[in-house]
């Protein structure tokens, strides 16, 4: 209890409460255009910068979109390094939105970064 | 009888009216009790302020009693954000209308592009998805607004608020309904969702009825909107 009050006496009213993501591991893996990936299925606290929509979810990597330092450490003013690939991933609406209203052939292209990504078959 | 009939001699104002009454004042009624008020529009100020703006506040006044920057030059900053247009992005796209091989150079690395036309389009890559009569592209940040400021200005509102950025990728053919564009159903409406460390803007189509256009005339079709792919630029 104690302990809490001083926790809580350093923080402006207001401000908002974050849990830290745990931080990224190097998970060595890096994709060509064309492959299949699968976004993980996590759900981890704090700032993350992929969409809830999108995990789970299988598409195909469209392209590379260079080394980025990691948001989800930059958000805590950690240096964010090693940098992270970031792949544009392109996805088949139907297969985000079961009951998608437009044609088949419409997609929707995602930036993920490579932590976020695993090998998958094609669907 | 609604609080609004009740208007009539006895009722005096300390403001001037800015808001449209369809009444009459002049006629019936009791008046308004002692220090009526119409409500009007708030204040910034009567709103508590929020954390943010409490930090910005002290941040800009620490900057500047640091000699860190002049107040000159914080006004000045804010003054080129705020005049921001999508001037820049336009020109862009007219050059890569006229001259196939900028627009090569342009959908490889539209900073680079942008800069051999005097263009500073920031530090932020920005990638052009190109509209081809197969393909139609809308630009969506589903998680913020990320927005390419320096080639087409600031976001409207629309593109920050919750509806777009929730309905633009669940239903996106519904959304571009109601912006009055209407995609046939054998093009593939592809939504780019500007997650992460890239910014985009859409390369339309340049419309028929405009072959014989100059490059500034050109310009001038290139609409804000149909650079986040809302709209499809037209001749008039």
């Amino acid at each position: 209890m104690e302990r809490r009050r001083r926790a809580r006496a350093g923080r402006v009213r207001g401000a908002p409460v974050i849990k830290r993501a745990p931080p990224a591991v190097d998970r060595g893996r890096s994709f060509a255009p064309g492959d299949a990936v699968r976004v993980r299925e996590a759900y981890p606290p704090g700032h993350v910068r992929t969409p809830f929509f999108i995990r789970g979810k299988v598409g195909v990597v469209e392209s590379h979109a260079g080394r980025h330092r990691n948001p989800e450490e930059l958000a805590y003013g950690r240096p964010g390094d090693p940098k992270l690939s970031l792949y544009r991933v392109r996805f088949r609406q139907g297969d985000i939105w079961p009951d998608y209203a437009g044609p088949a052939q419409d997609t929707a292209v995602v930036d993920i970064y490579e932590h976020w990504l695993d090998p998958a078959e094609a669907s | 009888m609604s609080a609004h009939d009740s208007h009539g001699p006895g009722h005096d104002h300390d403001h001037e009216h800015d808001h449209g009454h369809d009444h009459d004042h002049g006629a019936g009624g009791g008046g308004h009790p002692p220090g009526h008020r119409h409500p009007h529009q708030p204040d910034i100020e009567d709103r508590p302020p929020t954390h943010y703006m409490l930090m910005t506040q002290a941040v800009g006044d620490l900057l500047i009693a640091k000699g860190i920057v002049t107040a000159d030059e914080l006004r000045r900053t804010l003054e080129s954000i705020d005049a921001t247009s999508p001037a820049a992005g336009a020109r862009l796209v007219a050059r890569a209308w006229l001259d196939p091989a900028f627009k090569g150079r342009m959908l490889a690395d539209v900073n680079a592009a942008a800069a051999e036309l005097g263009i500073d389009a920031g530090g932020i890559p920005i990638r052009a998805v190109e509209n081809t009569p197969a393909l139609h592209n809308l630009i969506v940040c589903t998680l913020c607004s990320c927005y390419p400021r320096l080639l087409i200005g600031l976001p409207p509102d629309w593109y920050k608020a919750r509806a777009y950025r929730s309905r633009a990728i669940r239903e996106p053919r519904a959304v571009l309904r109601e912006f009055g564009t209407s995609i046939p159903d054998a093009v593939e409406l592809r939504v780019h969702d500007s997650t992460a460390d890239l910014r985009y803007m859409v390369l339309p189509m340049r419309p028929a009825g405009s072959e014989s256009m100059g490059e500034g005339e050109l310009a001038s079709l290139v609409t804000r909107d149909s650079m986040i792919g809302v709209s499809v630029p037209r001749v008039a």
